[in-house]
């Protein structure tokens, strides 16, 4: 291994060579390692072969065909979106206003409520699971789509709150304190002068949200109403008899969109960046 | 000046309401009585606490999910600080599309990819038909539905976490140290140990103490990943709740095991940072 890289010629070049190749031989092994599998998914839900498994017997599209007129899945498509737009929409809220409060003010409790906030993020989903659905069931709540949508939110409120707060960090606080000292309001000030300028915060801090929405399973089989199915837990049910071509396809489906989605994010971030 | 405390109340609240005094309701329905009928009574008595202490199963299904979860936090270790190390320092010219490679199975679904690997290592999976395909082995090899297989699961969903802690914390270090260290004569390996490994510790710590809290948590990989001989404690707090209906009991094992989980955390925070942990998760 070597130290600092201008001083690369000064160093005995075999054992440092010898341990760089290592490091390479080790990071192309991990770099395979992580994209096998998605490959190896994209691949089967091509293959013509009705087990979902290997051998490779012809290319086929049909499985997709399937995939589209299986009404389950498409209306487990539907509630996963609604839930991921919703749940993601209400954490952003609630959490730009939390990290807007951590950073821009001084006050008795910082620390501790920031621990506070991040708590969840350690906390074991399955007891938060548990936790709720117990806690509900005590008030009489029935299991439905607002216990859905008010546990994403919990769930993802900490990564909103610490996303934004990481981009806030770096915006200066002149630009509001021009617009109050040139007559502007409070409301006037957030809306004219903060709400543009941390806008590409807002919009990651919603696209992570939505995305973790749309991806959690665990706490969401225990706070689903039965016969309410989001995409995640409908592949897991029908997991539970075996891996079908018809979920192969569905996997090489979802890993496209969430691999767009992030690019399209990104890109738009960085529009929103330019423009400012 | 209440203003920070007025935009704080929603997100404070929203915890309080849905998070903690839901954990709250857990330990008190701890101790209620599950009668005869099936019926839950608000009680105050020990009894479930009772068959838990005196059941060795649970001990050992405790025991055997950390050992998983130590597992898989030694090989994300192995695996990941030498690639993190290799992105942060190697002279390539690609460093920027290689990281960004590195996030991208973050996005993947979740399920998508824990159940790629029934696909890589099943029966008729991708290492089988390699393996019998060029005849080095005329047998299928059983790869999935044990110790291995939910491993191998796991190390493939934390690995990430922990390169990008390392990386980030490697990053962070004045390359200043470094060169000082070689002037003074250290050899390469020398000023490694001496100087960027301590100083690339809370990355490693932050990236560890995630991969067995993450690892340790999780229900859905040990669930598809693994066979009927492996005992995991998510998938018992699961089955009391769901499958058996024993709600008072299912209540002690959520407890308990936030309760392990929370001591691993408190130990990690004598010796460490826990809000680098924290922060790792806004990058």
């Amino acid at each position: 291994m070597s130290a600092a890289a201008p001083r690369a010629n000064s160093r005995p070049p075999r054992e440092g060579a010898f341990g760089w190749a290592l490091l390479r031989l080790c990071s192309i092994a991990v770099y395979i390692f992580m994209f096998a599998p998605i490959v190896v998914v994209i691949l089967l839900a091509f293959n013509s072969s009705r087990s979902g498994a290997f051998p490779m017997e012809g290319f086929s599209l049909q499985w997709f065909g399937k995939l589209f007129a299986n009404d389950s899945i498409v209306e487990a498509f539907k509630t996963s979106l609604i839930l991921a737009a919703t749940s993601s929409a209400l954490a952003t809220v609630i959490g730009v206003m939390a990290a807007l409060a951590l950073v821009r003010y001084d006050f008795r409790g910082k620390e501790g409520i920031q621990t506070f906030l991040s708590l969840p993020l350690l906390m074991p989903e399955v007891v938060m699971g548990v936790a709720l659905l117990m806690f509900l069931k005590f008030l009489s709540m029935p299991r439905s789509f607002a216990v859905l949508l008010l546990g994403h939110t919990v769930l993802s409120l900490p990564y909103v709150v610490l996303l934004v707060q990481a981009r806030l960090v770096g915006l200066r606080s002149s630009y509001e304190e021009a617009a109050w000292t040139l007559g502007a309001n409070r409301i006037q000030t957030f809306f004219e002068v903060t709400l543009p300028l941390i806008s590409p915060a807002i919009v990651g801090g919603f696209l992570f949200a939505a995305t973790l929405s749309f991806d959690n399973i665990t706490a969401t089989l225990f706070w689903k109403k039965p016969g309410i199915e989001t995409v995640p837990t409908k592949i897991f049910a029908m997991l539970r008899t075996s891996v079908s071509p018809e979920i192969n396809a569905l996997g090489a489906v979802m890993i496209v969109i969430t691999i767009l989605l992030p690019l399209i994010g990104g890109y738009m971030v960085r529009r929103f960046a330019k423009a400012r | 000046m209440a203003r920070p405390y007025l935009l704080l109340s929603p997100a404070i609240l929203s915890l309080a309401l849905l998070m903690v005094a839901p954990v709250v309701f857990v330990l008190i329905y701890s101790f209620w009585l599950r009668t005869a009928e099936g019926l839950d009574v608000p009680a105050f008595q020990f009894g479930n606490w009772v068959n838990f202490f005196t059941d060795g199963f649970y001990w050992r299904a405790l025991a055997s999910t950390f050992k998983t979860a130590l597992i898989t936090t030694v090989i994300c270790i192995l695996l990941g600080y030498p690639t993190a190390y290799f992105l942060a320092r190697a002279q390539i010219r690609n460093r920027g599309l290689l990281l960004f490679l590195m996030f991208l199975p973050f996005w993947v679904s979740y399920i998508i990819r824990t159940m790629s690997w029934i696909n890589v290592l099943g029966k008729n999976g991708f290492v089988n038909a390699v393996l019998v395909g060029s005849g080095l082995i005329d047998e299928p090899m059983k790869l999935l539905y044990n110790d291995f297989s939910v491993i191998m699961g796991l190390v493939y969903f934390m690995l990430p976490y922990m390169i990008i802690n390392v990386y980030v914390s490697l990053d962070g270090i004045d390359r200043n140290l470094e060169s000082a260290a070689r002037v003074l004569g250290c050899t390469p390996w020398q000023s490694f140990r001496e100087v960027t490994l301590p100083l690339s510790l809370p990355g490693l710590g932050a990236g560890s103490l995630l991969c067995f809290v993450l690892a340790a948590g999780s229900y859905v990989t040990p669930r598809l990943l693994g066979g009927t001989d492996t005992l995991f404690f998510p998938d018992l707090i699961y089955e009391a709740i769901i499958s058996q209906l024993d709600w008072p009991f299912g209540a002690v094992l959520s407890i308990v095991m936030l309760l392990a989980l929370g001591l691993v955390i408190a130990v990690y925070n004598r010796f460490m940072n826990l809000s680098d942990v924290y922060r790792s998760f806004a990058r």
